[in-house]
């Protein structure tokens, strides 16, 4: 399978026609044949008539495939992750990423969607720490410093959109490397790259650049604009990040989205530590302080860093003052979902489905819905392995996405305290 | 769903899922009696039906073995205000809820039959993951829906062997902007509650006097979620968010976390005792103190 993975909905059932790379010469109408091929959307019911494919089911294959995929490589490699991540972005805003051929242009696009995947980031990570590099006139600049606030980064990205001159993909390497090769031995150092340009214009060895980054441990991914380039591709093997190119936007949006859960750490990579940290207590509503982040008065609603006492605004932070990394217990817990995963649900078999003898649950333990008996069509249900309770397609998604608990295994006593005596 | 037309959806309508704990731990030595406690809980009910005709309510039991759906406003056997039929709403979530505590009971039966009884807390977070769960079906049902939002009407203690399952409904409340709101009535504070209700947005009360509790109820909670901005409902008093240590228990200011599965200690180990990953020496004074030598000449 190509880079694409599925997203033309039918890939996998046909073949690619032949006739795929002459799409351009084809006139307007024959066009929106070709591109929305408006007759895979159809398939045959057991009378003959021809209905809309159901979407869903396909969405959710799509979906169980992931999955599955990600829980075998949890299995394989021991579930460890890289939760404490020093990440640098680094957008190249050369020449080419004015090219018009994302709407309105590659650099807005990219802007938009680095945007949203910071919020993202700093949700599923709330210990790590983010920076913003970009390229332009093949000089590599730093817009942000490695920090914890999105907002401050997201102000000065809106803040730099324009472009001109060549793309160095070693000068931002280097100043990236210089900035990474401080953060404590702990954390996981991560450079992403969204990369516009079809070159890189370098003042010396670049090869010698991606050693140096190996060396230092910096997993290196690249997401491309326009097209594969083997200096990117070699970058991401050398330095064991990932390589993509995006097709369209919210083909970028997917690619972007999938670096904001912590990526399997290898064990070699960072050094296991014991990091100090402080969980400050909020202050009452009502009291008056001057914060050192902002050096203003402000009432109420601070905290206070329980070795030296100064005031900060936010939470996770690191104190001004004596340097402690300040957090409060949910910024922890938000992160436990990454470490205790819960396992993927089993569709439910046909054969079970079919069994008179069997009296299946009618509706949905999660939310409820009616849950049809479908005949000899794909089953619409699916159980855990644990609590051996249904759920419908949707809370299946929904659970596994979002919420990280089992509704059915966290309802039921017997089954939770052998779980609870594990841990 | 409701039946009504979807342009009848307004910013006050309110879909409330209300979670009842049933605990027989707790309520054997409340001293507001069981009974008594539904004739408030059922009355404030019938009040949130009252206030806008497709408001929607759904009730949740939790218990101390099991959770369950005892009653759905959507499902059950409307129009029922016009045939005079309002009390089916209390016959039939008392029969389902006398049949989930029976059931409760049994499987508490089944329990201490293998495994003497340790804990007598509720099974919020199954209840809280069920509640998410039905929100989530209400979001899908299209892009006019009533706005959601769960009560815990909780008594019970916390067990602290669903912190994780609760924090992970809490952030996925919080994501999806579903306030939890709760009414503690308790002898402590409980602080999973408190922190649910802070970081969703919602109000977390603790009813002083129990033999008032509808008026608590009707007055803090009844409130749908955009008049709420215009009250000046009962502010946190402060939420603790200090972290326990995982050696012993013992809440602390300061403390050390494991890079690799951010276990907390109060001291320096060796060795992490979650994931077996062995420590070198604690860098991070160096680092931070580095880290300020770089930054000085800066400033």
């Amino acid at each position: 399978m190509n880079n694409g993975n599925g997203r033309r909905l039918n890939g996998e059932t046909e073949e690619d026609d032949d006739d795929e790379g002459s799409e351009g010469d084809l006139d307007a109408w024959e066009r929106t044949y070709a591109d929305e091929r408006s007759w895979e959307s159809l398939q045959e019911d057991e009378s003959g008539l021809l209905r809309p494919m159901d979407n869903k089911t396909l969405y959710h294959a799509q979906y169980r495939r992931r999955i599955r995929s990600l829980s075998s490589q949890a299995t394989t490699s021991r579930i460890q992750k890289g939760l404490i991540r020093y990440l640098y972005i680094v957008v190249d805003l050369s020449r080419a990423a004015a090219e018009m051929d994302y709407r309105p242009s590659r650099m807005a696009v990219v802007a938009k969607h680095v945007e949203a995947f910071i919020r993202e980031f700093f949700d599923q990570n709330p210990l790590s720490q983010l920076g913003l590099v970009t390229i332009k006139d093949g000089i590599a600049h730093c817009l942000t410093d490695l920090g914890g606030s999105p907002e401050s980064h997201v102000k000065a990205l809106m803040g730099k959109l324009e472009c001109s001159g060549e793309s160095s993909l070693q000068n931002a390497l280097d100043l990236v490397h210089g900035y990474l090769n401080q953060v404590p031995s702990y954390g996981h150092r991560e450079v992403l790259i969204l990369y516009s340009a079809l070159s890189t214009c370098d003042p010396g060895d670049i090869l010698e650049t991606i050693q140096k980054c190996k060396k230092s441990k910096m997993r290196c991914s690249v997401i491309g604009l326009s097209a594969e380039i083997f200096i990117c591709k070699h970058l991401c093997q050398e330095t064991g990040g990932s390589y993509s190119v995006a097709m369209d936007e919210s083909h970028f949006k997917e690619l972007i989205l999938e670096h904001a859960p912590p990526p399997p750490a290898i064990a070699e990579f960072a050094i296991a530590n014991l990091i100090k940290m402080g969980f400050p207590q909020r202050a009452a509503e009502s009291s008056i302080a001057i914060c050192s982040c902002h050096k203003e008065a402000k009432v109420g609603g601070g905290y206070t860093c329980p070795r030296c006492k100064a005031r900060v605004c936010e939470l996770p932070t690191e104190c001004r003052i004596c340097g402690l990394t300040l957090i409060s217990s949910p910024h922890l817990a938000r992160s436990y979902h990454h470490l205790f995963p819960i396992v993927p649900f089993d569709e439910v078999s046909s054969s079970v489905l079919s069994d008179p003898h069997n009296r299946l649950p009618r509706s949905c333990f999660g939310c409820q819905q009616s849950l049809p008996n479908p005949g000899n069509k794909p089953s619409l249900r699916v159980a855990c392995p644990k609590c051996k309770q249904h759920f419908c397609l949707d809370c299946d998604i929904y659970i596994h996405e979002s919420l990280h608990n089992c509704p059915g295994c966290e309802s039921f006593r017997h089954l939770k305290s052998p779980i609870a005596t594990e841990e | 769903m409701p039946s009504a037309p979807t342009k009848l959806y307004a910013d006050d309508v309110s879909l409330l899922v209300v979670l009842l704990d049933t605990n027989p731990f707790f309520w054997s030595t409340s001293s507001l009696p069981f009974s008594k406690f539904l004739s408030h809980v059922l009355s404030f009910l019938n009040s949130i039906l009252l206030l806008n005709q497709i408001n929607q309510i759904v009730v949740i039991a939790t218990g101390c073995n099991s959770c369950d759906y005892i009653y759905d406003s959507s499902l059950s056997t409307n129009p029922g205000i016009e045939n005079g039929k309002l009390p089916a709403l209390c016959s039939e979530l008392l029969k389902k809820l006398e049949d989930f505590v029976t059931r409760d009971e049994q499987l508490n039966k089944q329990q201490s039959q293998s495994l003497p009884p340790t804990t007598t807390s509720s099974l919020l977070s199954g209840s809280l993951s069920m509640a998410l769960c039905y929100i989530q079906r209400v979001f899908r049902s299209g892009p006019l829906h009533p706005h959601p939002r769960i009560l815990c009407v909780q008594g019970s203690s916390d067990g602290p062997e669903q912190y994780v399952a609760i924090m992970n409904s809490i952030f996925s409340a919080q994501r999806s902007m579903v306030p939890i709101d709760s009414c503690y009535i308790g002898s402590n504070n409980s602080a999973f509650l408190q922190q649910a209700s802070y970081i969703t947005g919602g109000v977390y009360q603790k009813p002083q006097q129990l033999d008032g509790l509808f008026q608590y109820l009707s007055t803090v909670f009844a409130t749908d979620l955009h008049s709420r901005t215009f009250l000046q409902l009962p502010k946190s008093v402060g939420v603790d968010f200090r972290a326990s240590c995982f050696c012993h228990k013992k809440t602390i200011d300061m403390g050390f976390i494991c890079s690799v599965c951010l276990s907390i200690f109060c001291k320096h180990h060796k060795k992490c005792s979650t994931c077996g990953s062995v420590f070198g020496q604690a860098q991070s004074d160096v680092a931070s103190a580095s880290n300020l030598k770089r930054k000085t000449p800066e400033t």
